[in-house]
């Protein structure tokens, strides 16, 4: 239980944030709750909330969805080392709680061995609750809570530097994060829309990739 | 929109946020991966929290330009910093929030 605080400290203002846009946007509070329960991606309903209230259709919101959580078809990919010849059905429900967050601790945890899948879905799990609660919270109290409370704001990139150093591991690693933090930087100013994330990925991970293998070949 | 409006636009967000995420586990963890699968998936964790990072702390997100004075990306280095010298991931998230919150309170 006690793993998970980081991101339910992280995912309360940022869904009691989308609750108050949702609301502004016309949502009632059992939509938000319908949204967080069977969507559960954070921008991808920040997205659907602003499509909404330009009038999109449904059909330009459920593109937008899938093209912006195809990062996940990645971490799944990642997470599958840890998770090999499992039950099917808990993959299924596994599955879902799949975040840029869940993945991130669950992978520093799987990697440093004192973790196993139960504990992963119990934070898979936790996460989804509060964010389901701090969404539905923000649709209905969220005016009056003032911006930038505590520093809370920075939970989640905080836990993105500390999850950052663990797995640091050996000098490919530091080179692929310097590396793909220069591409991402220059997809993200280059390119409109959210392809920077699996874009910047892709090229780091090869990058990287080719680099070990040429320098472990010549000595 | 009614009940069964957004009923039907949540489910089809749902279901195509959900096969992304449950097609390569279900996929690659009966398989046995090969070896250059495995190091390369190995480099992705890195990858995608780097990827993620960088335009938080380098880049103006509503104009969508560089930046590389904001605060957060001072608060970052101190955050790293604290981060590899404890190894404690409440200590870091902590530290990250108190000097965000202080650089907010005196800037």
């Amino acid at each position: 239980m006690a793993a998970a605080w980081p991101i339910c400290l992280g995912y309360f203002p940022v869904g009691l944030a989308l609750g108050v846009l949702a609301n502004q946007a016309g949502l009632p509070w059992w939509a938000v709750a319908l949204m967080s329960i069977l969507v559960f991606a954070g921008s991808a309903q920040f997205i659907c909330v602003v499509l909404l209230a330009s009038g999109a259709t449904i059909w330009s919101i459920v593109t937008t969805t899938l093209v912006v959580n195809l990062r996940h078809a990645l971490m799944s990919s990642a997470l599958a080392i840890y998770l090999q010849k499992t039950n099917r059905w808990f993959l299924t429900f596994f599955a879902y709680g799949i975040t840029d967050e869940s993945f991130a601790l669950n992978m520093a945890r799987f990697r440093s061995g004192d973790w196993d899948r139960w504990r992963a879905l119990v934070v898979n799990q936790l996460a989804n609750a509060v964010w389901i609660f701090s969404t539905v919270l923000g649709t209905l109290v969220g005016q009056f809570i003032p911006k930038g409370a505590f520093g809370i704001d920075y939970a989640l990139p905080g836990m993105f530097i500390c999850l950052l150093v663990f797995q640091l591991q050996s000098r490919f690693f530091i080179l692929t994060g310097i590396l793909a933090a220069f591409i991402s930087i220059l997809w993200y100013l280059l390119i409109p829309g959210d392809s920077y994330i699996i874009g910047a990925s892709i090229s780091a991970a090869t990058l990287s990739f080719l680099i070990k293998r040429y320098v472990r070949r010549k000595q | 929109m009614n009940f069964s409006g957004y009923l039907l636009l949540f489910l089809l967000m749902g279901l195509v946020t959900f096969v992304p995420r449950w097609l390569p586990l279900l996929y690659l963890s009966h398989k046995h991966l090969p070896q250059w699968l495995t190091d390369w998936l190995s480099f992705i964790p890195v990858a995608i929290l780097s990827s993620l990072l960088a335009p938080i702390l380098l880049a103006d997100t509503t104009t969508r330009s560089l930046n590389i004075t904001k605060p957060e990306l001072l608060i970052a280095l101190s955050t790293l910093l604290f981060a590899l010298k404890t190894k404690s991931l409440g200590g870091t998230v902590f530290v990250g929030m108190i000097l965000h919150w202080l650089l907010g309170i005196f800037f």
